[in-house]
C-alpha cells in the first residue's frame, strides 16, 4: 500500500468560469440527500419535470447516504401497537412541546409507506435471508426485524446501505435531472425582493465553475442543518462534525437571505462528536441507539446494572426491550429527549456518576460476548455495518484488525453514547435543532418554497427525512400545477454571479479554513453555554466585522475551493441567525438547552412558545407561535392529503 | 546528518485517509465519482490510482472502498487518535 499522490497538478476538469447553463423545471429540489431524492421521486411520479441540485454525488450524498440501521416511528407497519397520533403526541410531550408536530406526524403516518417503496426499488427492509429466524425481535410472518421496544414494534432494523443507490436509480428511472457537484448558492425571488415568491436558484459547479441558473414553478429545500458553527477541526475539517463536511446548512443561509421564517434556532447542545476529540460514531462500546441494549462491564468484569424508569434493576437482557410494568411503550433510538418524560422513559444503564460512587471501576467495556447470540449479531454485523458510516471504518476495519464480537470487550470512553468529552461552549445543532417553520403542506412562509428533512425545525432521522421529502415533493407538485410561470429577475442573477466570481478573481487572500476557525471562536466565546444580551450583541458585531474585513479577502484557487469558501460564508450567515434567535428569546429553557444569564428563570409560562426570526427588507423581525400551532394532527392531515389517501401517486 | 543541502518541500497531509495499492488499482475512478466530498481527482496518467488533493476533507465514510471493484486497491486508514481499544474477555 502507498500513500496517495499529493501534488500540484493542472486542474483535471474543463474550466468554465463565468459561463452559464439555464435549466427550466416545474419542481426544483435543492439537496440530493435522503429528503431531496424522495421529494424528486414524488414530484416526478406526479408527471413533473424535476431537477435535483446536489453539491456532492447523489448516489451517496447526505447524512444518510452511506447507511442507516433503523427506521424510526413506522407506526403504520402491520406489527405496530401504536397509532401515529399517540406516537407523535409522545414525541411532542417528550420535548416539552418543542417539536414539529406536523413533520413527525408525517413521519409516523407515512414512513412505513416509504419503506415499502424502498423495497420495490431494491432496498432491503426485511430479513429475507432468514439470518434471524427465531429472534425475539423478528416477526416471522413479515420477516421484519424490530429494535428497542419489542412489544410495540414501531421502529424497524433495516439494511440502509442499500437505500441511497436504490433512490438514485429510481430518480434516474423517473428521468429526474440530476445536477451533481453543483452547489445552490442563492434563491431567486420574484422581483429579486426578500419575502416574495421563490422562482428558482443560482448554482455553481464545483468542478468547472460553470453557473447553473434554475427557473422553477416550485422549489423544495432539502439541505442539511447548519454545522461548523462552534466546531472546526483544522487538520481534519472533514470530520469537524457528525454529518458530512459539505452538509453546512446552505439551505438555512439561502432561506434567511430570501426571508424565510425560522424557529428554535436558539437551541444548541453540548457537542458530542468532533475530529480527534471523539471516536468515530458507533465505534466505541456503549448502550445507545445502534448499540441498544448492549451489556456493559467495568474494568474488573463486574456487570453494570440496567434500570427501568423507576430505578429498579432489570434482571434479564429481555427486560431491556419491553416497557416497565404499567407502561404502554417507551421511546428509544435517537429521537428521545435528553430529559425524557416519565411516561415514555425507557430502560437505561445506571448513570455513570452513580456507578463510580458504587465503586464500579473505569474503564467500562461493551460486553458483546455475553449477549444472546442473535442480539449480538443484530448489534455487531447488522446495525454496526448498516448504520451511518460503520460498514467500512468500523465493522470492516475492526474485523480486519482482529476484533471478535464473541470474545472481545470493546472499551467505552464518554458518558453514554457520546464517545468524547467536550467543553460547555463547544456546541452543535443536534437532537431536534432549529430550522424553517412549516405549514401542513410543508410550505415555508414564502410562496413556492417547501422544506423537508433537516431543513425543517426539530428534524432528526432517516425516516423523518424520507417521509417529509416525499410529502413536500407532492405538495410542491400540486402548487406547480396551478402556479403561474416564474419570472427571474436578471439583476439578482448577475449580482450573485459577481459575488461568486470575486472569490476567484483575487490573486491571493484568506483561505476558507482560517475564516471558519474565526467564526467558531466567536461563537464559542459569545454564544456558548451561558448567554446574555451583551455577549450576544458583541458576537453579532464581531461577526459583522470579520464579514467586512476578512470575508472580503476570501480567496479560492479552483472550483472545489470556491465551494468551500461559499460554505463558510453560509456558516457566517447561519451564525447570525442563531445569534438573532438567542437575542429574541428573553428567557431560559431547559428543553432548548438555552441559558440566559440575564433571564435566569427556567421556562417561565409566558415564554412557553416558539420564537421565530426572519428578515424583512434587511431588518430582523421576531415573532411567536403557539407550541400547538399545527392544530389537530389527524384532522389536518386528512384535510390536506385527500389525493394521497385515495392512493394517488403510490 | 546531511548538512550540506536543504530542500523546501510542500508540507505533507496531516492525515492520510486513504492508501492505494498501485498493483491492484486500475484507475477506473469509481471512487472519485462516489465521493460526496470530492477529495480525489483523476490521475493525469491513465490507469493509475487517483490523486488526492484534499485529504483533510475526508469524512471517513468508506463509500470509495465499498464501491471499489478490485478488493484491496483502496484502504481506509482511520487516524491513530481515533482508534479504539479492546481486550479479550477473561475466561471464568
Amino acid at each position: 500500500m502507498k500513500d496517495p499522490e499529493l501534488r500540484e497538478m493542472e486542474w483535471p476538469y474543463p474550466l468554465r468560469w463565468g459561463k452559464e447553463k439555464n435549466v427550466d423545471v416545474d419542481v426544483l429540489v435543492l439537496g440530493g440527500g435522503i429528503a431531496g431524492c424522495w421529494a424528486a421521486i414524488a414530484a416526478a411520479k406526479k408527471g413533473k419535470k424535476v431537477a435535483v441540485v446536489e453539491k456532492g454525488a447523489t448516489i451517496r450524498s447526505g447524512a444518510g447516504g452511506s447507511g442507516c440501521d433503523h427506521w424510526e416511528s413506522a407506526a403504520t407497519n402491520p406489527c405496530s401497537r401504536l397509532t401515529p397520533e399517540e406516537l407523535t403526541r409522545a414525541m411532542i410531550r417528550d420535548n416539552f412541546g418543542y417539536n414539529n408536530g406536523i413533520s413527525h406526524y408525517i413521519e409516523c403516518r407515512e414512513g412505513y409507506d416509504r419503506l415499502l417503496d424502498l423495497e420495490k426499488m431494491g432496498g432491503k427492509v426485511r430479513d429475507t435471508d432468514d439470518e434471524f429466524v427465531g429472534a425475539p425481535f423478528r416477526d416471522e410472518a413479515t420477516k421484519f426485524l424490530f429494535a428497542y421496544d419489542y412489544v410495540n414494534r414501531f421502529t424497524l432494523r433495516v439494511w440502509g446501505t442499500t437505500f441511497k443507490p436504490a433512490l438514485f436509480e429510481e430518480c434516474k428511472r423517473l428521468k429526474v435531472g440530476i445536477y451533481d457537484r453543483t452547489m445552490a448558492t442563492r434563491l431567486l425571488t420574484e422581483g429579486g425582493q426578500q419575502g416574495t415568491r421563490v422562482v428558482g436558484a443560482v448554482g455553481v459547479d464545483g468542478r468547472t465553475g460553470e453557473f447553473r441558473i434554475f427557473k422553477a414553478k416550485a422549489t423544495v429545500l432539502c439541505m442539511s442543518r447548519p454545522t461548523r458553527i462552534w466546531l472546526f477541526s483544522p487538520g481534519l475539517p472533514g470530520i469537524s462534525e457528525f454529518r458530512p463536511p459539505q452538509c453546512t446548512g446552505d439551505g438555512h443561509a439561502m432561506g434567511w437571505e430570501a426571508g424565510v421564517e425560522f424557529t428554535m434556532m436558539e437551541k444548541s447542545v453540548k457537542a458530542e462528536w468532533s475530529g480527534l476529540r471523539s471516536f468515530p460514531p458507533y465505534g466505541t462500546g456503549n448502550t445507545h441507539n445502534t448499540w441498544y441494549a448492549c451489556s456493559m462491564v467495568d474494568a474488573d468484569g463486574r456487570e453494570i446494572p440496567w434500570i427501568d424508569r423507576d430505578g429498579k434493576i432489570l434482571e434479564s437482557v429481555s427486560d431491556r426491550y419491553r416497557p416497565a410494568p404499567g407502561q404502554k411503550f417507551f421511546l428509544k433510538g435517537g429521537g428521545e429527549s435528553v430529559f425524557p418524560h416519565y411516561e415514555t422513559k425507557g430502560p437505561d444503564i445506571m448513570p455513570v456518576d452513580e456507578l463510580l460512587e458504587r465503586g464500579y471501576k473505569l474503564p467500562f467495556f461493551a460486553d458483546l460476548p455475553s449477549m444472546p447470540e442473535l442480539e449480538r449479531k443484530a448489534i455487531w454485523g447488522l446495525m454496526v455495518g448498516q448504520e451511518g458510516k460503520t460498514q467500512v471504518p468500523i465493522l470492516g476495519a475492526y474485523t480486519k484488525a482482529g476484533f471478535d464480537p464473541e470474545t472481545h470487550l470493546l472499551q467505552s470512553y464518554g458518558d453514554g453514547w457520546k464517545s468524547g468529552s467536550f467543553l460547555p461552549m463547544e456546541r452543535q445543532l443536534f437532537g431536534l435543532p432549529g430550522g424553517m417553520v412549516n405549514d401542513w403542506e410543508l410550505r415555508t412562509n414564502l410562496e413556492g418554497l417547501y422544506a423537508a428533512g433537516d431543513q425543517l425545525f426539530a428534524s432528526n432521522c432517516h425516516g423523518h427525512a424520507a417521509a417529509t421529502g416525499y410529502y413536500a415533493g407532492r405538495h410542491a407538485s400540486r402548487y406547480a400545477s396551478k402556479a403561474s410561470l416564474p419570472v427571474v429577475e436578471s439583476s439578482q442573477v448577475e449580482a450573485e454571479k459577481k459575488r461568486i466570481l470575486e472569490l476567484v478573481d483575487r490573486d491571493s487572500g484568506m483561505g476558507w479554513k482560517e475564516l471558519n476557525a474565526g467564526v467558531t471562536r466567536i461563537m464559542q466565546n459569545y454564544c456558548g453555554e451561558v448567554k446574555n444580551e451583551d455577549l450576544l450583541t458583541i458576537g453579532l458585531k464581531l461577526l459583522k466585522d470579520i464579514g467586512q474585513e476578512n470575508a472580503s479577502e476570501l480567496h479560492a484557487r479552483n472550483p472545489h475551493e470556491l465551494l468551500r469558501c461559499l460554505e463558510v460564508l453560509n456558516i457566517m450567515t447561519n451564525a447570525e441567525i442563531i445569534l438573532h434567535a438567542c437575542l429574541s428569546r428573553r428567557a431560559s429553557s431547559k428543553h432548548l438547552h438555552f441559558m440566559r444569564q440575564d433571564f435566569p428563570e427556567i421556562d417561565p409560562p409566558e415564554w412557553h412558545e416558539f420564537v421565530t426570526v426572519r428578515l424583512e427588507k434587511g431588518d430582523v423581525i421576531t415573532g411567536e407561535r403557539a407550541l400547538d400551532y399545527y392544530g389537530s394532527l389527524e384532522d389536518n392531515y386528512l384535510a390536506h392529503n385527500p389525493d394521497y389517501l385515495q392512493g394517488d401517486g403510490q | 546528518m546531511k548538512a550540506e543541502k536543504a530542500t523546501g518541500v510542500p508540507e505533507p497531509a496531516l492525515f492520510n485517509p486513504l492508501r492505494f495499492d498501485p498493483e491492484v488499482c486500475n484507475g477506473c475512478n469509481k471512487c472519485i465519482e462516489v465521493c460526496q466530498v470530492d477529495i480525489l481527482f483523476p490521475n493525469p496518467e491513465m490507469g493509475k490510482p487517483p490523486v488526492m488533493l484534499y485529504p483533510g476533507e475526508c469524512w471517513y465514510g468508506g463509500c470509495c472502498v465499498a464501491i471499489c471493484p478490485r478488493p484491496g486497491a483502496i484502504e481506509l486508514r482511520v487516524p491513530l487518535a481515533n482508534r479504539v481499544h479492546w481486550k479479550p474477555k477473561p475466561r471464568k
